[in-house]
């Protein structure tokens, strides 16, 4: 049976894809090799990983302003996150996501790092302030 | 969101498309963030390095900036946060004609809104310093949390795209900074020490800000023994921003406000010399070759201008190690007339004015020039630069200018 976590209303469209989790922070300037479409911060807990067309389940979002902009030229060269979850993010987050029109939530009832597992596969409604965990990712670590 | 007649003409495009854009941007925003309605806003400061817009960015400038100009134009004062190229020194940094060709499009359309073109993020110290409880669209978190803290100002960080959408309707939504339920106090630390130089001054926001790790958290900070210097507090401020997104600081006595708690302060987290040092031995890399030395990330003062100029007097830069000065065009207009530009690029140092390193291509700069090492008394470009193929060391001015003379980490 789907798992459905309820969150604050969001931005964006709905979309379906699989999730790439972390508790850390997120700034697409401080973290990503943006041509390359991977974390390319050492010592982000996703270093290495390529993000795009994942469903990115991270903390709260870094300092900097870049991000507003960054995600609308992202998904303009087509390597960007399919959407973005969080626990809690800053103005800069939610601004980048209205420009570039990329799917944001948070605001959850628990950590949504915890709740959701890398791999799993979700459908992210931010109209209705919902992601559904459509498929589990039962072992629990790489899918 | 509650709309005024005026705002719901502007959402139906009867003041033109850029408006109508600005408004239905402001409007996803603020509903996201609970605004019950807008702000009147005093100025809009837009950050739009041409290394964020992209191309894609550009174009959107220059759609917009191609209506009508009744229907462009910003209805409050705008200025910009430093841009992605200075065109005097960008082939000696070894950027491209194509990254000058897209910044001079940029400024094309920005100017085209009647945009001032201040390439700045120290406009709280050179442009006109904003008032106790002025609303503002400020597009740099280190303005931002400078503003908010020490003239009691009230801002949340304004990307570029929401500054431009303030900019044009003259108003934003109200939420967060603007709100006084949300400039109450969240955490509390108490200072043992003091820290002695701008470098430390960074690496205690540093501190503080990973500590604090949320915009929604609002620290209060004890014990500091002296009135700090502007530049010390915004070395402070824009650390603090970088390491943990914080918007807004209060250090009683000092500070334009107050902040109070909700209820019982918490228990305070103390902070002293051992935790300052630590700090700054994580990025230690004693004998290293070094490849570039930065002293940017915020823009340098005039009299850290002069600093700087001090410690090169009489001294020659490694051939194998590049020095770079990012100050404002307002700055460097005074430090050439004051001779500090000529002292500086004497030592074989480069003067750049209106850019400030990490906003200008940094991965393609390291790609050019084969750097890696980078040396800087600024804990904020410490913080940035690592995703951008860097090794960052954070030394004091002085230790940085003499490493730079040795072409090695000293």
């Amino acid at each position: 049976m789907p798992i459905l976590l309820h969150c604050h209303k969001g931005i964006g469209p709905a979309v379906t894809g699989v999730a790439l989790v972390a508790a850390d922070n997120f700034s697409a300037r401080y973290d990503l090799d943006r041509i390359k479409g991977v974390f390319s911060r050492p010592t982000h807990k996703l270093a290495g990983q390529s993000y795009a067309g994942r469903i990115l389940v991270l903390d709260g979002a870094k300092g900097g302003v870049a991000t507003a902009w960054m995600l609308h030229d992202m998904a303009a060269r087509g390597v960007v996150p399919r959407a973005l979850i969080f626990n809690r993010v800053n103005p800069i987050l939610a601004q980048g996501a209205a420009f570039g029109g990329v799917a944001l939530v948070d605001r959850f009832d628990g950590d949504v790092t915890q709740l959701i597992r890398t791999g799993d596969v979700l459908r992210v409604d931010p109209a209705g302030g919902v992601v559904e965990i459509l498929n589990r990712n039962e072992r629990g670590i790489e899918a | 969101m509650r709309l005024t007649d005026e705002e719901k003409a502007m959402l139906a495009g009867e003041l033109g498309e850029p408006r109508r854009w600005a408004i239905a941007h402001q409007i996803a925003v603020g509903e996201f963030f609970d605004a019950a309605d807008f702000v009147p806003v005093s100025q809009a400061h837009i950050m739009a390095d041409t290394e964020s817009l992209g191309e894609a960015g550009t174009r959107f400038f220059e759609s917009l900036a191609a209506a009508p100009e009744a229907d462009r134009r910003v209805r409050v004062p705008t200025i910009t946060d430093p841009r992605g190229v200075d065109f005097a020194v960008y082939r000696r940094l070894g950027q491209t004609p194509a990254m000058a060709a897209l910044e001079t499009r940029a400024i094309t359309a920005l100017r085209a809104f009647g945009v001032l073109m201040t390439d700045t993020c120290i406009n709280y110290q050179t442009i006109m310093a904003s008032i106790r409880g002025d609303h503002l669209a400020y597009g740099d978190t280190g303005v931002v949390i400078y503003s908010n803290s020490m003239f009691g100002a009230r801002s949340n960080f304004e990307g570029g795209p929401s500054a431009l959408a303030a900019a044009l309707t003259g108003r934003t939504p109200r939420y967060g900074y603007h709100l006084d339920a949300c400039r109450r106090g969240t955490k509390r630390f108490r200072l043992t020490a003091t820290p002695g130089d701008l470098t430390e001054w960074g690496a205690l926001g540093g501190i503080i800000g990973a500590t604090c790790g949320s915009y929604w958290e609002v620290p209060v900070i004890e014990g500091v023994e002296a009135i700090p210097a502007s530049d010390a507090l915004k070395h402070f401020g824009t650390a603090l921003a970088s390491f943990g997104s914080v918007a807004l600081f209060s250090m009683p006595g000092i500070t334009a406000e107050e902040a109070v708690f909700d209820g019982r302060p918490p228990a305070a987290i103390e902070i002293g010399r051992s935790d300052i040092e630590a700090f700054l031995a994580r990025y230690a890399a004693l004998g290293d070759k070094l490849d570039v030395v930065v002293f940017a990330a915020p823009q340098l003062s005039l009299f850290e201008m002069e600093a700087v100029a001090r410690a090169l007097d009489g001294r020659r830069v490694h051939p194998d190690t590049t020095v770079i000065v990012a100050t404002s065009p307002e700055i460097k207009h005074a430090a050439d007339r004051m001779g500090l530009t000529s002292r500086i690029e004497a030592a074989g140092a480069v003067v750049a004015q209106g850019i400030c390193f990490y906003q200008s291509y940094a991965r393609e700069l390291a790609e050019a020039n084969g750097w890696t090492r980078l040396m800087t008394n600024s804990a904020k470009l410490v913080n940035i630069i690592g995703g951008y193929g860097y090794q960052p060391t954070l030394a004091g001015l002085e230790r940085c200018v003499a490493s730079a003379v040795a072409g090695r980490v000293l």
